[in-house]
This record gives structure tokens, C-alpha cells and sequence, in this order.
């Protein structure tokens, strides 16, 4: 497991605290990685990632569904892993690289997941597809689920109400077999 | 959300630190529980510290044969880290069926042990709580009792803890290292939770600027006969009605050692030392297994929708001691209960 050190952008809050609970809080300057591009937003601290990226950095592909890391909409990639960005400070993740749906495809190409949604008709609205589609990249790269079975728990996290839950573990599959 | 101060701690001793000098703070590591209950305005500190960047990520092996966890091993590192899932593979099973796989990659160790109940009139700030406002009332009782305790509750609260670690911890009979303004300590992980009587409010018996540094393992894993059942209303990512943590030592058909453990069924990981006794010496069958469940359930006080779990439960803890004796640990992946 990698440490990871405080970042050299450290909040201006750690500073700056006073005693008094009521007093209103200065903004955060949060540096992050986004899709392979440095940027740098400056926030309050209780502004989750999920609401620094759609809101401060106009990255709306991320999906806002319950807001309480119960559908797995907001799912994206930080430092490789799979979260729920709703329930993570984007000030706590300083210093981050954090991968969005628009941040998969490479070049115009697109990546093997979302080609392979399309193929197998993994959506029927798509409000719940970014999401899928980072968490399948995340369980891929953690390399612990082979079969139908594995893929149904390990993607439980991510809720289709339009049920589309047989396509997108063919899809998965499908990618899995390729790699 | 709530207006709150952040602040980021870098070492244990500034953590406490912090903590000590506002008792309205609280700490954050990953943050899956907090941030939710904050969001619902259940909690409401005035300031968090974030402790996620302490240097408390490591899984290694402690001088007696054991394990020693660092409070920030996220659950997904817990539970595929080889040591654990060579020599505790009870602990990774129980893990591994909590919350879901983007939760678990945030959610730490210590954290996972902190998390709070889940009864939904805790979280209704409409209702009275003595967990959430001492001395308020309790809502639950005479109220939607399905999912509550039925094992040493008491008039003022019934909610259940919702951890699957912990029950295998408790099991295991681990341990829970602390520093606090007065230095360290270590509390048996059975010790660490508290039952509800008329302080609900507490949760478990750590101070108010005490910190979870690390959690220890005895050397003996368990590792052969061992299995974590876990009964829920969907297959997948919801909260135990009933879990059971089993864990044998055998010789022959003969019991030489047992740990056996609830969740979902009190205000904390129900370890029963009287039903394990009962075990020791005996052959592993049905009659003796039953027995044991008998003995874990003989005080069990159900409510008005619940009283289905005493029988779930009973049924659960033969299964899974059954799956333990034979070597063949309930899948977490492949839901079918052999």
C-alpha cells in the first residue's frame, strides 16, 4: 500500500482554525488531477468530490443519485480505486488523481468498457452507466472477479432501476475475457 | 450539509490533540459513515479532523505470531492483503460481505468499528432517540422493530451495530490498540462496543480524545474450519437481519476449540463464551450445535416485528457451525448456502 504523504497544498484551514464553532469557514484550495490535467478548485469543506467536479469543474458525466453511497452513480476512480464520491470531501482528497467517465476514452477511442455497453445494450436510460462504467474499470483493475457470480457481487454497489443487470455483467465479461 | 471547520492531522499525537482541545470535533477517516449521517444532520460537528493521512496503513505480522492492522488499512486491503486471507480467512469473509466494493475502498479499519447504527429512527431527526438525544426516548420501541436487536437491549434503545468485521474480530478475539491524552492502551475488541442499558448514547468505551491506532490478532486464525454466514433481504450490500462468525478447531469429529459470534441481533458483536463452552469436548453434529444456538438464544427478547430473528438465528448458527465443522465456509461471491 502506497502512503500517501500530505500534499504540498496543504488546506489553508489547518492554519487557520479558531475557536469559534460558528465562525464561517474559509475556502479550501483543493489541487487534483482530473482525467490527466492538473486543476485546482477552491471550496468549502463540506463540498464532497461529487459536487467538485460537476459543479466546480463542469464534469457532469459523474451522476448525483442518492447522494448517500447507496446507488453507485457518483462512482469514479481515485488513484486507481473505485469510490463513491459523494461521501468523500473533495478537500480531503488534495492532491488525488481522479478518473471520470470523460476521462476513459483515449484519444476519440472509446475504452473497451463503454464499447462494449453499447454492444451489449448494458443501458436503457444511462443515468446509472458512468457510474457502472467506473466502477467495471475499478473491479478490473483490482483483478478479483472472474465469473458471472463474482461480477454480480463485486458490482453490487451500482444500482440499475431499469435493470439492465444481465447486460452489463455480459459486458463486463466481455472485457474481462479480453484482458 | 453543516458549517464545519476542517483540519488535517498529521501525526497520532496531533490527532488527540485536536480532538481534546473541542469536544464538538470529531474525526474522519474514510469518511462512508460520517459524511452520510452529516448529511441527514444526525451528526453535527463543529469541526472534522481528518486523520485519513496518518501513518497507519500497514498489515504486519506482531512478535507473538499475530497480526497487527493499521487503523487506516481500508477494508478492501484488509481483506485481500495474503496474511489475512491466508490466516484469517473469517476476517476477510466478514469484510468482504459488508457494504459494497467502492465503500469498502474507503472505509478504514478503525472507522469500520465506529460505524453507528443503522435504525431508522436514529437517523429521522423527526422522532426522539436516546442515541441521538440522551434521554429523549426511544421511537424504535413500540414502533418498526424488524430489523432490531433481540440480545441485551434495553428500555432506552434496541438498535443493533451494524459491522461485519467487527463480528469476526470479536470472534477472533482481537484487540484494540488506543492512545489517548494519557497514553496507550489495548481493549479486547468484546470489551470495545457497549450494550445500550440507559446510556445509548455511548456506543463503546472509548474516551472523548481517543484515537483507534491499531487493531491486533492473536496468532490462532482458524483458519481450516471456519465460516460467516450472513442473512439479509437482498443477496448483496444490504445490512445483516442475522450474521454468524464460526470458527472451530477439531480433532477428529471431536470440538477442541470454538468461537461463535452475532451481528444483527444486538447493540454489538454478540460473541457467547457459554455457547462456545458447551461445544468444547463434543462431537460436531446437529444435537450439539443445536444446543449451542439454544444457549446463545435462551435470553433472547424479541419485539413486535423481530421475533422471526430468534428462530433465523438459531437456524443460522447450526448452518454455519455445520459449514465450519466440514471445512466448507459459506462463498460471499456465490450466495447458494451449502
Amino acid at each position: 500500500m502506497v502512503e500517501k504523504q500530505p500534499q504540498s497544498s496543504k488546506p489553508q484551514s489547518a492554519k487557520t482554525v479558531t475557536a469559534d464553532p460558528f465562525a464561517p469557514p474559509d475556502r479550501l484550495a483543493v489541487a487534483l488531477v482530473v482525467n490527466g490535467v492538473a486543476r485546482r478548485v477552491d471550496v468549502a469543506p463540506w463540498t464532497s468530490l461529487l459536487d467538485a467536479l460537476r459543479d466546480h469543474l463542469g464534469l457532469t458525466g459523474t451522476k448525483k443519485g442518492c447522494d448517500h453511497g447507496q446507488c453507485g452513480a457518483c462512482t469514479v476512480l481515485v488513484d486507481g480505486r473505485r469510490i463513491n464520491s459523494c461521501l468523500t470531501l473533495a478537500v480531503m482528497q488534495d492532491g488525488a488523481e481522479v478518473t471520470t467517465i470523460e476521462g476513459l476514452a483515449n484519444d476519440g477511442a472509446l475504452h473497451p468498457l463503454q464499447q462494449a455497453f453499447i454492444e451489449h445494450d448494458a443501458f436503457q436510460c444511462g443515468y446509472c452507466s458512468p457510474g457502472q462504467i467506473c466502477s467495471a474499470a475499478g473491479l478490473i483493475a483490482e483483478g478479483r472477479a472472474r465469473s458471472a457470480d463474482e461480477i454480480r457481487e463485486l458490482m453490487s454497489g451500482n444500482i440499475c432501476r431499469c435493470g439492465a443487470y444481465p447486460n452489463i455483467v455480459a459486458a463486463i465479461q466481455q472485457v474481462i475475457g479480453q484482458s | 450539509m453543516i458549517n464545519f471547520q476542517y483540519v488535517r492531522a498529521s501525526t497520532v499525537a496531533e490527532a488527540v490533540n485536536l480532538k481534546a482541545a473541542n469536544p464538538a470535533a470529531k474525526f474522519i477517516a474514510g469518511g462512508t459513515n460520517l459524511i452520510d449521517l452529516m448529511k441527514e444532520h444526525v451528526e453535527r460537528p463543529s469541526q472534522l479532523i481528518d486523520i485519513s493521512r496518518l501513518p497507519l496503513r500497514r498489515i504486519e505480522q506482531t512478535a507473538d505470531g499475530g497480526v497487527r492492522i493499521g487503523a487506516m488499512v481500508p477494508n478492501t486491503d484488509l481483506a485481500y492483503h495474503p496474511l489475512i486471507e491466508a490466516h484469517y480467512p473469517i476476517l476477510s469473509s466478514a469484510v468482504m460481505a459488508g457494504a459494497s466494493q467502492q465503500l469498502r475502498n474507503m472505509a478504514s479499519v478503525g472507522g469500520n468499528l465506529m460505524q453507528r447504527t443503522r435504525c431508522a429512527y436514529f437517523y429521522d431527526t423527526a422522532t426522539p432517540c436516546n442515541k441521538r438525544e440522551p434521554y429523549s426516548g426511544c421511537s424504535a420501541i413500540g414502533g418498526q422493530t424488524r430489523g432490531h436487536a433481540i440480545l441485551g437491549a434495553s428500555e432506552s434503545c434496541i438498535a443493533t451495530y451494524p459491522s461485519d468485521m467487527s463480528v469476526a474480530l470479536a470472534a477472533l478475539d482481537a484487540r484494540v490498540l488506543v492512545t489517548g491524552p494519557s497514553g496507550e492502551r489495548t481493549i479486547p475488541v468484546s470489551d470495545f462496543h457497549r450494550l445500550p442499558g440507559d446510556q445509548p448514547h455511548l456506543d463503546n468505551n472509548l474516551g472523548p480524545a481517543e484515537i483507534i491506532t491499531a487493531v491486533e490478532l492473536p496468532p490462532r486464525g482458524f483458519a481450516t474450519h471456519y465460516s460467516y454466514l450472513k442473512i439479509r433481504d437482498r443477496l448483496s450490500y444490504a445490512f445483516a437481519l442475522v450474521s454468524v462468525a464460526a470458527a472451530l478447531e477439531m480433532d477428529g469429529d471431536t470440538v477442541k476449540e470454538a468461537r461463535l459470534a452475532l451481528g444483527g441481533v444486538a447493540h454489538k458483536p454478540w460473541r457467547d463464551i457459554r455457547a462456545e463452552a458447551v461445544l468444547h469436548g463434543n462431537v460436531a453434529n446437529e444435537a450439539s450445535f443445536r444446543t449451542a444456538a439454544d444457549v446463545v438464544l435462551r435470553e433472547a427478547r424479541p419485539h413486535t416485528h423481530n421475533a422471526f430473528k430468534v428462530e433465523l438465528a438459531r437456524r443460522a448458527i447450526v448452518r454455519t457451525l455445520t459449514q465450519a465443522a466440514r471445512g466448507t465456509p459459506q462463498s460471499q461471491s456465490n450466495k447458494k448456502i451449502a
